[in-house]
């Protein structure tokens, strides 16, 4: 392989990676929002009665979020504990994701 | 594979590949990964680096079963409250929907130099990556008994959930009231920590309904209960008063099947009724026989960015069969967040980005304490740098305040969902 076929082979890579719209951030975030799907469903897409994330407006979720982590929420069962474990840069960050993924109708 | 069509297929893969793979069209090219084992953590793998790739990298998934079978919940058929079809799931969508190519047999043998797999019916499989979840296999030696012709079947675990759940079952469906059932827990680490305590609640839920006379003695190598303590110990001494005996630091060193006693090495002898014994367990016989169990020959080092084996090169191991970080404990919860992990790493590799520097993913164990009340303990854990372990974020996680009804509706829709994850 040339040096200059590999440089095409980046650019078309990189073409590819923006057509996607995947920076390593945002595959970071998805890798982060991934850990919520074992009881919020792929993607966010949740089956009862597990709460749907995906199509929540970001600040709904990130506010939840929020509340269960100052122990506003008294009906409370695991999230209070878990909300915990993540800064509020995270929770910001998921709630964007799971904000942008399509809700189970609109698949 | 060699290293020159590996280098085509993965450029193949980042140019047109990509390009082609945002409209989620299976070119039939890219780089290959093979997956040994279709439990919570390889079948959740294969699913996302499918699902994670734009379906650009191959999957080939490789499992011996031919449905799912869950270890969780899998209590409450020995309970009587669920059926062995209640905690089944074909393998189906990850085939259909995800394009994951599914081949029902056996792994022989791992040749990483070649990047090859050999199958039991006779077929050879080439990998650019390989990932390993075997689960556990039995420290049989630990227990010359069983060695004895007939022992096993006589003498269930049950913990891989399937025929021995049934089975199980059965044993206590025949047992006469006012019979003993007794259980072993080997030392720990063994998957599934609050698992033995949840089974000897849902014996006892099935003794108090239709033979109250009857005794649970659980027998515990660990020097206490290992997981959610105050909460088990609460339903035994109130929900269960006078039919579970719990002892600890009992650690059983043989089995006589035919008179169903067990032996300790400081205590006497105990017969029952219906024995359980749940032996010490170590990473999948696959992983040890190629040498990935380097921790005590019992459990395999990992890269926790990456899941990649501390031993073999582009050779990943997930779930059970993985030493454990600090407070990181062998479930299926955990099992499908090291599938995800290592998915996203994995093709991050194959595609030249970067991996993710900062994994960060939680646990949930949920169980039932009767045939609808549930307790849990749930933790965080993310990447430390320093030590290069996952470690739990401090103030996260805590248990259940009380057994309650409300949770036993949520684990059940944790299953649900866990399993959609996982498979569909």
């Amino acid at each position: 392989m040339t040096i200059r076929s590999t440089g095409a082979v980046a650019v078309l890579l990189m073409a590819a990676q923006l057509a996607c719209a995947q920076t390593p951030s945002s595959l970071q975030v998805r890798s982060w929002a991934a850990a919520c799907a074992n009881c919020h469903g792929t993607q966010g897409v949740a089956q009862a009665p597990m709460q749907p994330l995906a199509g929540l407006p970001k600040e709904v979720i990130a506010q939840r979020m929020q509340d269960f982590k100052s122990g506003k929420v008294p009906s409370a069962t695991v999230m209070h504990q878990l909300a915990k474990g993540y800064s509020d840069e995270q929770i910001a960050a998921m709630a964007a994701y799971f904000a942008a993924q399509k809700r189970a109708g609109d698949r | 594979m060699q290293r020159r069509h590996f280098l085509q297929a993965g450029s193949a893969l980042g140019a047109s590949g990509l390009l082609a793979a945002c409209a989620s069209v299976n070119s039939g090219q890219g780089p290959h990964v093979v997956v040994i084992g279709a439990g919570y953590a390889g079948a959740t793998a294969a699913k996302y680096i499918r699902m994670w790739s734009n379906y650009g990298i191959q999957v080939t998934l490789v499992e011996p079963n031919t449905a799912f079978v869950s270890c969780p919940i899998s209590n409450l058929v020995i309970g009587g409250s669920k059926t062995l079809a209640d905690i089944t799931t074909p393998y189906d969508k990850l085939v259909q929907r995800h394009g994951v190519q599914l081949v029902q047999d056996r792994v022989i043998g791992i040749d990483a130099d070649r990047r090859q797999v050999r199958l039991a019916g006779g077929r050879t499989l080439a990998y650019d990556r390989l990932v390993v979840s075997p689960g556990v296999d039995f420290m049989w030696e630990t227990l010359p008994g069983m060695a004895r012709e007939g022992a096993k079947d006589q003498v269930l675990h049950a913990w891989k959930a399937g025929a021995q759940t049934v089975a199980l079952r059965k044993q206590l469906e025949a047992m006469p009231d006012g019979g003993v059932f007794a259980m072993s827990i080997p030392m720990a680490p063994y998957r599934c920590p609050p698992g033995p305590y949840e089974r000897a609640c849902q014996v006892a839920d099935y003794f108090s309904q239709f033979k109250p006379r009857s005794k649970v003695i659980v027998l515990d190598a660990n020097d206490d209960v290992t997981s959610k303590g105050p909460l088990f110990k609460k339903a035994w001494r109130e929900r269960y008063a006078g039919m579970v005996e719990y002892r600890p630091r009992h650690n059983v060193i043989d089995v006589d099947a035919r008179t169903r006693t067990l032996k300790f090495d400081f205590n006497d002898d105990l017969n029952a009724d219906v024995l359980n014994v749940i032996p010490a367990m170590r990473a999948g016989d696959v992983a040890l026989h190629a040498g990935l169990a380097t921790a005590n020959q019992r459990w395999c080092e990992v890269d926790f960015l990456t899941f990649e084996s501390k031993v073999l090169q582009n050779v990943h191991v997930l779930g059970d069969a993985v030493l454990s970080a600090p407070l990181m404990p062998k479930s299926g919860h955990m099992a499908n967040q090291h599938g995800k992990t290592c998915a996203a790493a994995v093709v991050a590799l194959l595609t030249g980005q970067e991996v993710n520097a900062e994994p960060v993913y939680n646990n949930i164990c949920y169980s039932f304490v009767s045939a609808n009340e549930v307790v849990h303990v749930a933790s965080v854990h993310r990447y430390d740098a320093a030590q290069k372990t996952m470690l739990t974020v401090p103030g996260s996680g805590g248990v259940s305040a009380q057994a309650n009804a409300l949770e036993g509706v949520y684990a059940m829709g944790w299953a649900r969902n866990i399993w959609a994850d996982t498979l569909a």
